[in-house]
């Protein structure tokens, strides 16, 4: 690591470590739930569970995400981070306001919109505090030496993603307009820009650990991203099939989103491809698992799983039910859990500069938490389809479908439970680090 | 073979066509038709303030509407034709979480005024053209009845 600036990631690194192993609590106590054991029904309410599950998630994601543009902007940019105190400034109040959220979830503060709770008062917040992250890592850019294919992909898609937030924060009285809008964040962020932040740190991390040509790996990147957009854009039709709109976005959105995969398919290949053709081995080779793990789950997740009830005759019947969280949950963990995770096993040793990688913890880390996440993907998609069939298609009542598919919240647990021990271990395995340091700087 | 340039063409080139095609589109969806599909005209005072009631008490945490929320509790889009007003009213206003089998609701205890907004809401919802949503049972039929 060259830039003493670079620091400031493990931050942002920390909180993400901290945040997820608070949302799979959440994940606990609603399977409980729907196991039928809701002790906790009256301090938290299961309305709470899901909205604190989610918003944390997206909340780690995020500031995996910022951690990461603050470790891979100087190095692309060759350039200090033009202020590491406002840097600071931006964790800080990041963190509080994600607190501030969650807290305020438990005291019936919130909006009722899946995804997007955080209310309208905080939101503002949360848009000062994006408009300063992308102040810090636009100026660095543009201060900088370099202005690289993989820097630029990176920094369009946090901007993106932040004027994308904004649909989000007008105020409809047509629950149908209410739900066009959600998309715009929900599905624009995770198959579209999204993807761009995704292309650009797997860029960077195939650049570092492969040794393959900078060249090579830019111009795949822009194909990939051009095949994210082309498809994805369109794509947002999937969830306008029944929801009050018009019928052509069953056509649309059933062609363009059945294509998404193909940037998915892109990025795996993409990574696979560079993996051979690389001459280099890098030490840190379980970052590379990491590294190869989200493209090829996301892949699994995102692509395969996706396009299993994208078309609008199989969506009819698996819309809003336990199909659609088997594939949230997989599509998630690939394609920007890993990710993340990826980018923090590959960065601690350069910020600390301490080898810890090849401690076993690193390896079981990466095995159980995605041998759990597997088994936790096929718990619910025997709970989707149970509930699939006997609800949507036999006609069953509400509860006795959710009494008939409990079994399936029993693998649940025993899967998120592995899931968890990896992911402990993980976390325990980061603060082992312990905190940057500057004889690290220059050494790597 | 594809060089670095047209790459970036083909991604700068696709983003902004597809955007542009994506904007009319919606445009023509929000002013056009989910005025008709939705009976926008309907949107009363009632139905409005029934949504934020929906919206401030995040039921979609629970439930599902229009397909899209929680899997804890039922889908509500049809709940108005299913359960009816009165059954609806009960479940809103009651001081204790209602749980006619084991599942608990939360106990929301609404005045007179906001039961009626929320159910006014739910109609509304029902009322919409959903392309079919949520879907008829389509196995129902095949289920064998035993003779008795
Ligand atoms: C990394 C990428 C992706 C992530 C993180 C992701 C995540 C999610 C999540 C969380 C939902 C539920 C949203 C809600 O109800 O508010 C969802 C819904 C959906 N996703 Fe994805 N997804 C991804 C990619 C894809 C792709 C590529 C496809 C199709 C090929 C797809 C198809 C769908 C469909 C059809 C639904 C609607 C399900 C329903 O009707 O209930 N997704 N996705
Ligand atoms: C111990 C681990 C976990 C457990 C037990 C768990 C459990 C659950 C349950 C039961 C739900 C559905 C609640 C409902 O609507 O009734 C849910 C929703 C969700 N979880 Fe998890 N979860 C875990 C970890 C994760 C992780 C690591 C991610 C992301 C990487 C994640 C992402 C999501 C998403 C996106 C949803 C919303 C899905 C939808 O509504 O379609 N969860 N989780
Ligand atoms: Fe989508």
């Amino acid at each position: 690591m060259k830039y003493k600036s670079q620091q400031i990631a493990w931050w942002f690194f920390a909180l993400s470590g901290v945040l997820l192993l608070l949302q799979i609590t959440y994940g606990f106590i609603m399977a409980f739930a729907h196991l039928g054991y809701d002790g906790l029904h009256d301090l938290i309410p299961f309305n709470a569970a899901p909205a604190t599950h989610k918003n944390l998630l997206v909340v780690w994601i995020l500031s995996g995400f910022m951690g990461a543009a603050y470790f891979i902007i100087p190095d692309e940019a060759e350039h200090e981070l033009i202020s590491v105190p406002l840097a600071k400034l931006q964790f800080w109040s990041l963190a509080i306001v994600g607190v501030v959220a969650v807290i305020g979830f438990h005291l019936n503060w919130w909006e009722g919109r899946k995804f997007l709770e955080i209310p309208r008062p905080l939101d503002y917040l949360v848009v000062v505090n994006v408009l300063l992250f992308l102040y810090i890592i636009i100026m660095t850019l543009w201060k900088g030496k370099k202005r690289t294919t993989t820097s630029l992909v990176l920094t369009m898609g946090l901007l993106f993603a932040a004027l994308l937030y904004l649909p989000g924060m007008i105020w409809f009285d047509n629950q149908t307009m209410d739900s066009f809008f959600r998309w715009w964040v929900v599905h624009l962020w995770v198959e579209g820009v999204w993807e761009l932040i995704m292309g650009g740190i797997l860029a960077y991390l195939l650049i570092k650990l492969t040794g393959v040509d900078r060249e090579v790996i830019e111009k795949w990147l822009y194909v990939i991203v051009g095949l994210t957009f082309i498809s994805g854009i369109l794509g947002t039709g999937h969830h306008y099939y029944y929801i009050g709109t018009p019928k052509y976005w069953l056509m649309i959105g059933g062609i363009f989103s059945a294509m998404e995969p193909l940037a998915f398919l892109g990025m795996a290949l993409f990574a696979l491809a560079m993996y051979r053709k690389g001459e280099k081995r890098h030490p840190n080779q379980i970052a590379l698992n990491w590294t190869l793990g989200t493209a090829i789950i996301s892949f699994v997740g995102a692509g395969l799983l996706g396009v299993a009830h994208t078309l609008p005759a199989v969506n009819m019947y698996t819309h809003g039910t336990f199909v659609t969280a088997m594939h949230g949950h997989l599509a998630f963990w690939g394609a920007y859990g890993m990710l993340v995770l990826g980018m923090i096993t590959y960065a601690t040793p350069l910020m600390t500069g301490r080898k810890l990688y090849t401690a076993p913890g690193a390896s079981y880390a990466f095995w159980l938490s995605n041998i759990g996440m597997i088994g936790m993907t096929t718990a619910f998609a025997a709970a989707g389809v149970t509930q699939v069939y006997l609800e949507r298609k036999v006609g069953m009542d509400f509860i006795d479908t959710q009494q008939a598919m409990e079994v399936h919240f029993l693998v649940l647990i025993a899967a998120a439970t592995l899931f968890t021990v990896g992911i402990v271990m993980f976390v325990l395995n980061f603060f082992k680090y312990g905190k940057p340091t500057d004889e690290a700087l220059e050494r790597a | 073979m594809l060089s670095k340039n047209q790459a970036r063409t083909f991604f700068l080139g696709g983003t902004v066509v597809f955007f542009l095609i994506f904007l009319g589109l919606s445009w023509h969806t929000l002013a056009r038709e989910v005025p008709k599909q939705t009976n926008a005209q309907n949107l009363t005072e009632s139905v409005i303030r029934g949504k934020e009631i929906f919206d401030k008490n995040n039921c979609m945490g629970c439930h599902t509407i229009m397909g899209e929320g929680a899997y804890y509790a039922p889908e509500l889009t049809k709940a108005y034709e299913r359960k009816g007003e009165a059954y609806l009213k009960t479940v809103l206003t009651v001081k204790e979480p209602w749980a006619p089998r084991g599942r608990k609701m939360v106990a929301y205890a609404m005045s007179d005024q906001d039961a009626n907004d929320v159910i006014a809401f739910l109609k509304w919802v029902g009322e919409a053209d959903l392309n079919g949503f949520p879907p008829k049972p389509d196995l129902q039929s095949k289920v064998p009845v035993p003779s008795k």
